[in-house]
């Protein structure tokens, strides 16, 4: 009985810590995706059909953009440079691959009434089928 | 004598054989190259092979969905 007794005091404090590891990985995870939302400007070219997704993993026009949103997608197509390069070097490839793996991934997700580019470069308007991708993609 | 004369005929169609093939032979060594008049075209996409993209696909899936703002 004894024994039980120092097993239990030695285990209540490890219970505590163990709350707090999941109260802080349950904010960890829910902080991110709170925080990430598509800038509204981005999010209306993207489901006007003004730009889409490419297949190298980068955002294009496919109809002659305005200056500002010729603005937005370079700016994002910066940003998303920077990201491919970070976990090109992390997961040692080269940052043409790990942005083509992304632009595969990136056709995937697209919505319906979406636009993308096919292998050939034509643009295509997302819909309830498959999208047209490289034959490398997985 | 009958046998003589096979033995003669056989020579000279193996003799018409071998000029016949010499001539195929000719011909066929005259091989014409022309230059291409398409420029020539390097795909640089050689360098992303399919167990290349397979095996990023995790981690490039990861960064897509911590990174939704940008993409």
């Amino acid at each position: 009985m004894g024994k039980n007794k120092m097993f239990m005091t030695k285990w209540k404090p490890t219970g505590l810590a163990l709350a707090a590891i999941v109260t802080t990985a349950a904010v960890a995870l829910a902080v991110p995706s709170a925080m990430a939302q598509r800038d509204p400007a981005y999010a209306a070219a993207r489901s006007a059909g003004q730009i889409g997704e490419q297949p190298d993993g980068y955002l294009g026009f496919a109809t002659t953009p305005t200056p500002a949103i010729r603005a937005l997608v370079q700016d994002l197509n910066i940003k998303r440079k920077a990201a491919y390069t970070a976990s090109a070097q992390s997961t040692g490839s080269t940052v043409e691959q790990f942005a083509f793996t992304s632009g595969c991934n990136l056709i995937a997700q697209t919505k319906p009434g979406e636009k993308y580019q096919t292998p050939s470069g034509a643009w295509k308007t997302r819909d309830g089928s498959p999208p047209e991708r490289d034959a490398r993609c997985p | 004598m009958n046998q003589h004369k096979t033995g003669a005929r056989r020579l000279a169609i193996y003799g018409r054989c071998v000029a016949a093939m010499t001539g195929v032979s000719a011909l066929a060594g005259c091989v014409q190259i022309d230059t291409p008049d398409k420029p020539i075209e390097i795909n640089l996409n050689i360098n992303i092979r399919q167990e290349v993209v397979y095996r990023l696909d995790g981690d490039a899936k990861k960064l897509i969905e911590q990174n939704s703002e940008i993409f």
